[in-house]
């Protein structure tokens, strides 16, 4: 059938043009192994070693114990001390210190008393990571066990499900897939159609009987082969080096992958119709990742936004790979499970791909 | 207007925003010939053909290729044209052959027949030794010729050739030529824009388009013939002074200086004797005597006179 022919030819051609781009077709494999590494070594949402600096005005054996307590958590190391409370808020604003301990001269009374919080914690909250550390410091009940406090407990024990190490390549990896997947896929086919107009060969094909949907399409088909090799890569690296588990069925999240690689490719389509220049279709890209990537669910958790960003972010195609692929990978979910994240992803490929085919005209007006 | 015409074209306009690229062109380009769309650039040659291609709307009028109306049916048009654009528009980073095999593909050949069909483009257009080669890498002229093989691989009825030999030596030129003689006696209609006199001359039918208007068609020799007796050479010493004397003149329309002779494009009733009378009074000692017109001639009278009225 010649609309088989044609999508062909041109995946063909494209296959050929990438194979002789030796730069892109690096960055394939490349950046994914150079992300993973990066991204799984580097990244730790378990905060330790911040630095901290202490102003103990009571200087007892119990306000050193709480010290000493703080500091044997590991959380935080200390590496000044000084005399009043003031100089720790001038370590903070100079950013030599991240947390600061102030310990003040009534400290043991306020403990033996318990009117008042025996002792204050200072806190550079333009980190929002050390801000959710040091409130880990401050509920443990550290020196003051032994104070007459000692009865009350944490009320829960936390048991960590799917990751009971909390090891945060296990949080990460996952992730990363769909994180890698839209930045090279979006880009690919943003600068695909964007590319043949800058390079005048759209005036050619424009005039050929080859039809939009099989030149989106041609476009498309190559990229999907690549996506795959792409989270095969993650997926084989994830597991050799960070011992991420892969619990689901393998089928599973490649079926997942496979569409959500079409929505990521359509996407970039679209953005090709729109622009026109190379520097242009970069840019929106650009524009599209970031949200993807902050509110998505792969930096900062999802449930915390408002709604109306909760709302937009359910727009997103990552929102939904990301529910997938950490629950097909880590909690042995099935697609069947989780169909209601799939079929956003369908929908998605399908209304950007018409989209797309739409704002494609076969004119040059 | 014959039936039987390739291109019928009436009242063709195109504007972009206030600017009138093509205004209200009307003409009709017979089957198996070459016809030359002739002007400077800015003239609406390519807005013309991007119409008659389908890939442009019309602002008004209408156009009929090879009995087919556009842009309504341009699809259907597709298979039956080939276009060469004026930017070389193939892939620098496939090779010859991958290009051709590419376009194949895209106009559906039949499977046997398309090996067969690049093999005679090759040989054609003197491919054979390049085929293996990233269209990047070629020359001007070779270029050209892969980009003609191109847009003949689906055997068109109808050619359009923006500009083609605007980046090629003379003799590849010479060359180019001769294939698309060899086309138009296969039956194929061929129309070319170019700035190139000895080019337009060649031309079966020519249309002289000046801002988007039609200033002049028919024949080149008819055209020429049409301005007989209108061209006045000077030959003499001072050539400088006759310039000067002559371009003040009210029936002088240009004064263009060929090596040592001036070329005076007159729309006097007696042009020799007009010439001669206002270099005598001037006091520059030349000769006068009418010469036979070019088609620069043509191109200048149409273009010009139109200067002044605008």
């Amino acid at each position: 059938m010649n609309f088989w022919r044609r999508t062909l030819a041109v995946a063909r051609k494209e296959v050929r043009q990438l194979r002789r781009d030796h730069f892109t077709a690096g960055m394939i494999v490349g950046l994914p192994a150079i992300q993973l590494m990066l991204f799984g070594y580097a990244i730790n949402t378990d905060l330790r070693h911040l630095r901290a600096g202490v102003s103990d005005q009571a200087n007892t054996q119990l306000s050193r114990r709480l010290v000493a307590d703080v500091e044997a958590s590991q959380v935080v190391d200390v590496v000044a001390h000084v005399e009043r409370p003031e100089q720790l808020e001038e370590l903070l604003r100079r950013g030599e210190i991240a947390v600061g301990l102030a310990i003040p001269r009534d400290f043991e009374r306020r403990v033996a008393l318990r009117d008042r919080t025996p002792a204050q914690l200072l806190i550079d909250g333009s980190d929002p990571a050390v801000l959710l550390a040091a409130r880990s410091i401050a509920s443990a009940p550290i020196a003051i066990r032994e104070s007459p406090r000692a009865a009350q407990r944490d009320s829960f024990e936390v048991r960590a499900f799917y990751n009971p190490e909390r090891r945060s390549a296990v949080q990460i990896v996952p992730g990363l897939i769909g994180v890698i997947l839209t930045m090279t896929m979006v880009l690919f086919t943003a600068i695909a159609i964007v590319r043949e107009r800058e390079r005048g060969n759209l005036e050619l094909l424009i005039n050929t009987p080859v039809r939009t949907t099989e030149l989106m399409l041609g476009k498309i088909l190559p990229y999907v082969a690549i996506g795959m090799v792409q989270t095969t890569l993650i997926l084989l690296l994830g597991r050799a080096l960070f011992h991420v588990p892969v619990l689901g069925s393998l089928i599973e999240i490649y079926a997942a992958s496979l569409v959500f690689v079409a929505a990521a490719l359509s996407l970039g389509l679209l953005f090709s119709t729109l622009v026109s220049t190379q520097m242009q279709a970069f840019q929106l890209t650009f524009m599209s990742f970031l949200p993807q990537l902050l509110m998505g669910g792969f930096m900062f958790p999802f449930d915390g936004m408002p709604k109306p960003a909760r709302a937009f972010a359910e727009l997103l195609p990552l929102t939904h790979f990301l529910r997938l692929v950490r629950g097909m990978m880590l909690r042995d979910a099935s697609l069947a499970e989780l169909s209601g994240e799939l079929w956003p992803l369908a929908l998605f490929f399908v209304v950007t791909l018409s989209l797309s085919v739409r704002r494609f005209r076969k004119r040059l007006d | 207007m014959s039936a039987d015409a390739a291109i019928r074209a009436r009242g063709l306009t195109r504007k972009f925003g206030s600017q009138v690229a093509v205004d209200h062109l009307t003409l009709s380009i017979p089957r198996a010939q070459i016809y030359g769309f002739l002007g400077p650039n800015g003239s609406g040659k390519t807005t013309t053909i991007r119409m008659l291609c389908g890939l442009l709307e019309p602002s008004e009028g209408e156009a009929v290729v090879l009995g087919i109306p556009v842009p309504r049916e341009a699809a259907r048009l597709r298979e039956r044209i080939g276009y060469m654009t004026q930017k070389f528009s193939l892939y620098e980073d496939l090779t010859v052959d991958e290009n051709l095999e590419f376009l194949a593909e895209i106009y559906a050949l039949p499977r046997a027949a398309s090996r067969s069909r690049i093999d005679a483009l090759c040989a054609e257009y003197r491919l054979g030794g390049l085929r293996e080669r990233h269209a990047g890498t070629l020359s001007g002229g070779q270029k050209q010729r892969l980009a003609l093989a191109g847009a003949t691989i689906h055997a068109p009825d109808l050619l359009f050739l923006d500009e083609p030999t605007s980046a090629v030596d003379p003799e590849s030129r010479r060359d180019f030529w001769e294939s698309l003689f060899r086309l138009v006696d296969g039956g194929t209609t061929i129309l070319v824009s170019t700035h190139y006199m000895d080019e337009a001359e060649r031309c079966h039918g020519l249309a002289i388009l000046d801002r988007g208007v039609l200033v002049a068609s028919g024949a080149p020799r008819e055209l020429m013939s049409a301005l007989a007796g209108a061209v006045v050479e000077v030959e003499g010493e001072a050539l400088r002074d006759a310039r000067d004397a002559l371009e003040t003149q009210p029936f002088v329309v240009s004064v263009a200086q060929l090596g040592t002779r001036l070329r005076v494009l007159t729309d006097s009733a007696e042009p020799a004797r007009a010439v001669q009378r206002a270099l005598a009074a001037a006091g520059v000692r030349a000769d006068a005597h009418a010469a036979p017109p070019s088609l620069e001639d043509v191109f200048v009278s149409a273009t010009r006179g139109r200067g002044v009225a605008a």
